[in-house]
């Protein structure tokens, strides 16, 4: 209960600290389940966008982060695992019992939504990095769920990569419209293709 | 004066004005909302509306803090800086070598130039931003150690400074002043409010009764002559109205209320080709029906400060 009252907490501060505006273009928010991903310059990234969802989506929307960076201190480890309900997924290949795309597709079934940021690390901000696959191996093993593709803007200037100390500017969130894979489709077509569906929205 | 004090029967007047006028507004809105034919009439009327509700809440938020006393209109001007200077440094294109000069102005600037408003420690309040910070800004990004565009920065940050925190901060400033004869500085803070704001109103709407000729059309379509004449007369006619709760003569109303209505044009102006060289209509979206905080508060932040001298000059 301490951990849902903190996420309430966490996502008001969120809201006055980064004063997010979301904008729906071609997307409306519903009940449902859906895999929600989006560009990657912050560690704001993910409280920041899980804040602005409607209350009732947030609880069972679950951002997909890495371990080797959530399960480094208690007190990350309380945040990923008791605040935010992290789905944590081991991105470093080595000594993996299970894949993080079992990971994710195991938060599906139990009727949960997913934040994943496809680009796997931060960028700076200028540009959107090539998506990594796990995305298509969900979406294959997924295919009714739809895809939301989330443009965040201006969090990489309130709060670098490498910078401690956040500015309070305004950003924005932009939700586009939903998609899913195409039968037949390839893994580097869908990939291009999604990235494309980001990138449109900026 | 002393920090904190209580409304005079003059002060409260006014906001009974004040209300009465909002309500007015809010029948005629209704009854133009029932009238409207078009879809253009009716976008015009939702707009009109929208900016009347807007305008209860503003003035709701307003009177509290005056009420509160010279702490509560000090606290709330710092407030609407700092959300003005978010506004402005969002569409300034700074770098990531900016990040830390940034940090300084949003947490330590701000708080501590409205910290010399209520200590009322004037020397310092006059010089910390043109003096102070003008000069560690720029060393501040340097040290940084990123050259690109650096001056354009470097510019932009303290023009955002000057403009959202230095002229703003004159407005509570009003209170810190010893006027002859005369201790009721809400009233004068409140005289200067009303009248910039109100020339805002009239302007728009004598330029949506009768506008034609635009003044700068490249710059803002919606200021037109006619706007600016019959807002700029009718709101000195309204100043000078108010003298009785101003340290001024009626005459001397009239003349401060045309001197600041016609700053909170130019303030209005120059705000506008801010925001068109930037791309964008509004500095923000905080307050429905009028945009930013900076939209609402732009006309202020040019009569403020010369509203303060000339009547620290001539009056104190």
């Amino acid at each position: 209960m301490s951990g849902r009252l903190l996420a309430g907490a966490i996502a008001g501060f969120a809201r006055l600290l980064a004063g997010a505006t979301v904008r729906y273009a071609g997307y409306k928010p519903a009940e449902g389940q859906r895999i929600y991903f989006a560009n990657h310059s912050s560690h704001l990234d993910f409280v920041v966008l899980w804040s602005a969802l409607p209350s009732a989506e947030r609880v069972k929307t679950r951002p997909v982060a890495g371990s080797d960076y959530w399960e480094k201190s208690a007190f990350k480890r309380f945040l990923a695992r008791e605040v935010f309900r992290a789905v944590l997924v081991d991105r470093t290949g080595t000594n993996r019992e299970r894949s993080p795309v079992d990971d994710m597709v195991a938060a599906l079934d139990a009727g949960d939504s997913l934040i994943i940021f496809p680009e796997g690390t931060r960028g700076d901000g200028t540009a959107i990095a090539p998506f990594k696959s796990g995305v298509f191996h969900v979406a294959s093993k997924k295919p009714d769920v739809d895809l939301v593709p989330v443009m965040i803007e201006n969090l990489n200037r309130i709060l670098p990569k490498g910078e401690v100390v956040p500015v309070p500017l305004l950003s924005s969130i932009t939700l586009g419209p939903p998609t899913r894979l195409g039968s037949g489709e390839t893994k580097e077509l869908f990939l291009a293709r999604l990235r494309g569906e980001l990138e449109r929205l900026g | 004066m002393t920090l904190g004090f209580s409304l005079t029967k003059e002060t409260i007047w006014l906001l009974e004005g004040i209300g009465g006028l909002l309500v007015v507004a809010s029948i005629a809105g209704f009854i133009l909302g029932k009238r409207a034919a078009t879809d253009a009439a009716r976008a015009t009327v939702a707009n009109l509306n929208a900016r009347i509700r807007a305008w209860w809440l503003m003035v709701a938020v307003f009177a509290v803090a005056v009420a509160m006393g010279a702490i509560g209109a000090t606290v709330l001007f710092a407030l609407l800086s700092f959300l003005a200077l978010r506004e402005f440094v969002t569409l300034t294109p700074t770098r990531r070598g900016d990040h830390m000069a940034l940090f300084w102005i949003f947490f330590i600037v701000v708080p501590f130039q409205y910290l010399l408003v209520a200590i009322q420690w004037y020397g310092l309040f006059a010089v910390f931003v043109p003096v102070w910070v003008f000069l560690f800004l720029p060393a501040r990004i340097a040290v940084s150690g990123d050259a690109e565009r650096f001056l354009e920065r470097a510019a932009k940050i303290q023009f955002a400074l000057m403009i959202c925190v230095y002229c703003v901060s004159h407005v509570p400033a009003l209170l810190m002043l010893e006027l002859k004869g005369y201790a009721n500085n809400a009233g004068l803070l409140l005289f200067l409010v009303v009248v910039v704001q109100m020339s805002d109103v009239l302007q728009y709407v004598w330029g949506k009764l009768l506008g034609k000729r635009k003044v700068a059309p490249t710059i803002s379509p919606n200021k037109t002559w006619e706007g600016l004449i019959g807002g700029v007369l009718s709101a000195t006619a309204l100043g000078s109205g108010l003298f009785w709760i101003t340290p001024f003569t009626p005459l001397q109303a009239a003349g401060m209320s045309l001197v600041i209505t016609t700053l909170g044009f130019a303030g209005g102006l120059t705000m506008s080709a801010i925001k068109r060289d930037s791309g964008v209509k509004d500095f923000g979206a905080l307050i429905e029906g009028h945009g930013g905080v900076l939209d609402r508060i732009d006309s202020l932040c040019f009569a403020g400060p010369v509203f303060f001298h000339l009547t620290r000059y001539y009056f104190a």
